[in-house]
């Protein structure tokens, strides 16, 4: 019988994992996305559906479920079918070890399994199975092209990818996700951890991570003023919306699993309660500035204003709560979507700045530099360690 | 119970895409069908408490051999390969080699008296595994090394075009 | 009834057969090493089964299906370049049409 609850109990927690990623991830990952984009364009991004545009994103989708399923005649229907799966589902697993924060004495994980890293890079790198299955099977040139194009990004990539997790996995000594955040409790952040060689490693990390989901300005696979869209350039209506749920998945989980390597995952920072309180006052001091000055009317300075007063807040209620002498002032599973939130900020960040990479410019990023780095930085740490104990 | 049944599905799991690999006229399905095959071994090994050499495989195996070979196989031929004969002229040969062999391991395998022994393994066999190939196996462990870099270099200096 | 040794034995040697069987009739190259990969797969499955209930308290079958994954991968990597290297002087993959050292 234990059998079957188990099996039952991982069926339900699936389903609301992946409910709360399909909604969150995808569709507010699009809609950040597009607010985001529109910010450092001076745009507005969507206002029209719903308020501030925020149904935006559930139209498209109940746009993209209406629309018709096309196989291309000479497609290799079976493999066609299958590959939006693979990408989505292989997004999706990434998050069975990703831990939320700590609830009722328990930590929000789904599994807390022992090769937690190991298990979260193999299956990032299963997403390349379904991308170049989908560019193949399309029987379309662009889409071959983008296919093997993410092919080649994606086998250099997980090289300095996983020296980043090995540098963390090394300081911590375990390999589960929980086990590393726990050793962050003492020590402080790994990012600050041996410097300045914690941020080099974090550096390697995020530069792979965007390489390996195919994000500006590493998007050759998918690059549209070249490739039409890539591997999914013969994909319609909720298979293309796949594509999107998948990619989006494993944008977050990799931003989430920087937060964990690097910036403590879910516990509080510890800082003392004067820094909280001055971080507070600057905050504040520059939302009052834009809001009595001219500022507050041009559109690349707006956002800051709204972005000023959420920090002013949050330190308000960190020196509050310092004060009243409660350990962790806030919810674990806020300081966890703060953290991810603002990596996932960066990578937008990065994709709406830079201009995309040459392919051998790509692949000498990856072989010549990170790599050496990578490997270096492990060694260096090693030693350092070594010395010290 | 459910161990039998994991284990069923994982065989099915394993055994039908294999089939397909060595089958299968369509070249690069039958590549595609390596990812299950690989995938179901993982099973087996979670099932046998190798935790490691699980990740190790789905990293190595479906993440890494199987894009290279898609990728080769890309590369190399423009489609599936449908269209040319697959097989050679060895097929009754290859299918009463593998026939007999099977059935000689059947036959044998059931009868052999193995030394069984009891025991509960390591709970946390990443680390153990780790220290072992830093102890006892440690030359084993460089000698692999060095044939991963003489392999890194070879397949450079014979993929590259000559000038 | 329960899972025991030769359960494992018995689809790794399955396995092993099919590898074997796509080894000796393929006639694509590539095809030649994914048949090679199943035969490496069979014997791993056997190694760490091996460890799982003759030595239960050791590592060494784990130890050895990680080097002989180790050395797939280096295997696959140099089989694949050779593949390539032959492709590129011969246009063909076909093993049975790569003869003519043969006369």
């Amino acid at each position: 019988m234990a059998v079957f609850i188990e099996i039952l109990k991982a069926v339900g927690l699936a389903v609301l994992v992946f409910t709360f990623l399909a909604i969150v991830g995808a569709m507010y990952g699009v809609y950040f996305e597009r607010k985001i984009s529109g910010w450092i364009q001076a745009r507005i991004g969507p206002k029209h559906v719903g308020p501030w545009g925020l149904l935006q994103t559930i139209a498209d989708t109940v746009k993209l479920l209406q629309k018709e399923h096309i196989t291309p005649r000479r497609a290799d229907w079976m493999i066609f079918n299958t590959a939006p799966l693979i990408v989505a589902v292989a997004g999706l697993l990434d998050w069975v070890v990703i831990p939320f924060g700590t609830a009722f004495g328990r930590v929000l994980v789904v599994r807390d399994i022992n090769i937690g890293v190991v298990y979260f890079a193999g299956m990032a790198s299963l997403t390349v199975i379904g991308i170049l299955a989908a560019g193949w099977s399309s029987n379309n040139k662009y889409a071959l092209l983008g296919g093997l194009r993410s092919a080649s990004q994606m086998i250099s990539y997980e090289i300095p990818l996983a020296l980043g997790l090995l540098w963390a996995v090394m300081l911590a000594g375990t390999l589960s996700t929980v086990g590393i955040i726990e050793a962050q409790r003492a020590s402080g952040w790994f990012l600050f951890k041996v410097p300045p060689f914690g941020l080099i490693a974090a550096v390697t990390f995020l530069a792979a991570a965007t390489a390996e989901v195919n994000r500006v300005p590493f998007d050759l696979p998918e690059a549209e003023s070249e490739l039409v869209a890539g591997y999914f350039a013969e994909y319609t209506g909720m298979r293309f919306a796949l594509f999107q749920l998948g990619e989006y998945a494993e944008m977050f989980a990799m931003a989430a699993v920087a937060s964990i390597l690097f910036l403590g995952g879910w516990l509080e920072p510890n800082m003392p309660v004067w820094v909280w309180a001055l971080l507070g006052i600057a905050a504040l001091a520059a939302a009052v500035f834009i809001r009595f000055s001219a500022l507050r009317h041009v559109l690349l300075v707006r956002p800051i204003l709204s972005l000023a007063l959420l920090g002013a807040v949050l330190c308000g209620l960190m020196v509050l709560g310092l004060a009243a002498g409660r350990s962790p002032v806030l919810p674990s599973v806020l300081w966890f979507f703060a953290k991810m939130f603002a990596l996932v900020f960066f990578l937008m960040w990065m994709r709406w700045t830079y201009p995309r990479l040459r392919l051998d410019q790509l692949l000498n990023l990856s072989w010549k530099v990170l790599l050496p780095i990578g490997l270096l930085n492990l060694l260096i740490t090693g030693f350092l360690l070594t010395v010290a104990r | 119970m459910g161990e039998l049944a994991a284990f069923i599905i994982l065989s099915a799991v394993i055994l039908i895409p294999a089939t397909v690999v060595v089958a299968s006229r369509n070249i690069v399905r039958a590549a595609l069908s390596l990812v299950p095959t690989f995938l179901g071994v993982t099973g087996f090994y979670i099932m046998l408490h190798a935790e490691f050499v699980a990740g190790i495989q789905v990293l190595i195996y479906a993440g890494a051999i199987t894009v290279l070979i898609l990728f080769v196989i890309m590369l190399t031929q423009g489609g599936s390969g449908e269209e040319v004969r697959q097989v050679n002229e060895q097929v009754p040969l290859g299918v009463t080699a593998a026939v007999w062999l099977a059935f000689l391991l059947l036959l044998v395998l059931p009868r052999t008296p193995w030394p069984l022994s009891p025991g509960r393994l390591p709970q946390y066999s990443a680390q153990a595994v780790g220290s072992a190939f830093l102890t006892n196996y440690v030359l084993i462990f460089e000698i692999t090394s060095l044939v991963l870099l003489v392999a890194l270099i070879g397949a450079i200096v014979i993929a590259r075009r000559e000038e | 009834m329960t899972v025991g040794l030769t359960h494992y034995l018995v689809v790794s040697s399955l396995l092993f057969c099919l590898g074997l069987y796509a080894v000796l009739t393929r006639r694509n190259a590539v095809a030649i090493l994914m048949g090679i990969e199943l035969m490496l797969n069979a014997g791993n499955i056997n190694l760490v089964a091996f460890n799982r209930y003759v030595a239960p308290g050791a590592v060494t079958g784990h130890i050895f299906a990680l080097v002989v994954i180790t050395l797939a991968a280096c295997e696959a990597a140099i089989g694949l370049a050779l593949v390539m290297a032959a492709y590129r002087s011969l246009e063909t993959v076909h093993v049975d049409e790569i003869n003519v050292m043969k006369w």
